[in-house]
């Protein structure tokens, strides 16, 4: 038992550990996206299909909050970790080169600490506007729908109607698919599930995966800007 | 040919550096990058200057003795060679380059281009070895091994350990050379005996000599004079779990 905490910390301690705890909690996030994307284009399906899709979710307690605890664990390691990577990489950088030059890394990677804490802000918006309800009245009876349920439909609608919050959304979802779309094949590269022949197919796996979160995510604000959705 | 020289001058370890311009001529195309700066070298003598001191050895680009980041790439440009087989021709008449040593942390300059790679050396020390019975040679072919492996273990062999893949990530990680050396070396039954231990203290032995984390960008394989491929990473990120759970359970 000793000895694995040992294995543990030492893990921890290595920079390949960290480097791993990153992927894996990146994974989990990535998967994450997915299914909240899926679940939310149920929109397009009408006010009835998304608001019992709500009340589904909502009448599982556990699973519903041992969802959300593991993936906020997630997303505070995610970040926490890459914090302390950032760290011992600045240390080990010596003097600036006066000649810059970058071979072959792409914009993405280069900016990923960036893209990260936009989407942190943008993460915390988000739970505060539809998950806290936090300064808005989507707690209100104005949102009960006929059959009792919270009327989910209405609030993306309200929501999304104000644009400002539209184009902070879409915004963010393009930094997210920036984000993804080194982050996607990293994992892979860092869990060490990658050889030069698959290398290719990863990568424009992971290039999809991005663009597919981008398309589905602001398909819904767009939508209800455009009146489409109503 | 012509050109301007924007070298990196730093009289020691401690002293703090800077860029010293030198208009030269007359450089014939067919020199290379260091015979280049021989000749430079030989006309600040004569002037009474100091010259400019820079690693070098072999000059036949299998040593990995010679540096410099050359317009802010590791060995200059031009795939898979070192400076020293980085000829004039390459550049045009009347270009101005930019000479500066290999930067990282654990690459501490000594003196105007030449640095410090003896971090390298500590991580061989660690694990970049089989232990085997010394004495007189074993026959050929006497333990078979895949050809695949024998391929692989030769691919990862090549890297002369120049530091290129340090100077060129902005992490100064050393992740394509420690994942060379123990790629070849693990692959071989010569050397697997000591797999897990080789992996554990080679990674332990780069972290504490301060190199840095890699962040999947992939610029040493670019610079590699060697062409060392990025996929051996993958595979040391791959060793070194296996070999933590196995000591775990140990």
């Amino acid at each position: 038992m000793n000895l694995t905490a040992n294995s543990l910390i030492k893990f921890y301690s290595s920079s390949i550990g960290k480097k791993v705890i990153v992927a894996v909690t990146g994974l989990a996030l990535i998967g994450f996206l997915l299914g909240h994307m899926v679940g939310n284009l149920k929109i397009f399906a009408g006010p009835e299909k998304i608001n019992s899709y709500a009340a589904w979710l909502h009448s599982m307690p556990i699973v519903l909050w041992g969802a959300r605890i593991g993936l906020l664990a997630c997303f505070f390691m995610h970040i926490f970790t890459t914090v302390m990577l950032v760290i011992q990489n600045r240390r080990s950088k010596g003097s600036r080169y006066v000649y810059q030059h970058t071979s072959k890394a792409t914009g993405a990677s280069r900016t990923m600490i960036w893209s990260g804490i936009i989407i942190i802000c943008f993460v915390i918006y988000h739970i505060l506007h539809y998950t806290v309800r936090f300064a808005n009245d989507y707690d209100s009876q104005a949102y009960i729908d006929a059959t009792g349920k919270h009327d989910v439909y209405k609030m993306l609608i309200d929501g999304f109607s104000w644009w400002p919050a539209s184009v902070f959304y879409i915004f963010s979802m393009a930094l997210l698919c920036w984000h993804l779309s080194h982050g996607f094949s990293s994992v892979f590269q860092t869990l060490g599930l990658r050889t030069d022949k698959t290398w290719g197919l990863i990568k424009a796996a992971g290039y999809a995966y991005s663009l597919t979160i981008f398309v589905g995510n602001c398909s819904i604000p767009v939508s209800i800007l455009a009146g489409w959705l109503s | 040919m012509n050109l301007t020289l924007k070298v990196w001058r730093q009289k020691d370890k401690d002293s703090k550096g800077r860029i010293e311009t030198y208009v030269v001529s007359d450089i014939p195309e067919e020199a290379s990058f260091l015979e280049m700066l021989d000749i430079v070298n030989n006309q600040l003598i004569e002037s009474g200057r100091e010259p400019i001191t820079f690693d070098h050895d072999c000059r036949e680009g299998i040593c990995g003795a010679c540096s410099l980041t050359i317009n802010g790439i590791p060995h200059g440009k031009g795939s898979g060679i070192t400076t020293c087989q980085l000829h004039m021709r390459k550049f045009s008449d009347g270009e101005t380059i930019y000479i500066e040593p290999f930067r990282a942390k654990p690459f501490p300059i000594l003196k105007d281009l030449m640095v410090d790679r003896s971090s390298f050396d500590r991580v061989i020390e660690s694990g970049g070895y089989v232990s085997i019975r010394t004495g007189s040679a074993v026959d050929a072919n006497s333990m078979p091994i895949e050809k695949e492996d024998a391929d692989t273990a030769f691919d990862a062999a090549t890297c002369i350990g120049c530091g290129a893949c340090v100077a060129s990530c902005k992490n100064a990680s050393a992740m394509l050379f420690v994942s060379a050396k123990v790629k070849h070396l693990n692959s071989l039954p010569q050397g697997a005996p000591e797999k897990t231990k080789r992996v554990l203290n080679m990674v332990n032995k780069m972290d504490e000599e301060g190199f840095g984390n890699c962040t999947n960008q992939f610029e040493c394989e670019a610079v590699c004079p060697k062409s060392i491929k990025s996929e051996f990473i993958s595979d040391l990120n791959r060793q070194y779990g296996t070999a933590l759970v196995k000591e775990a359970l140990k």
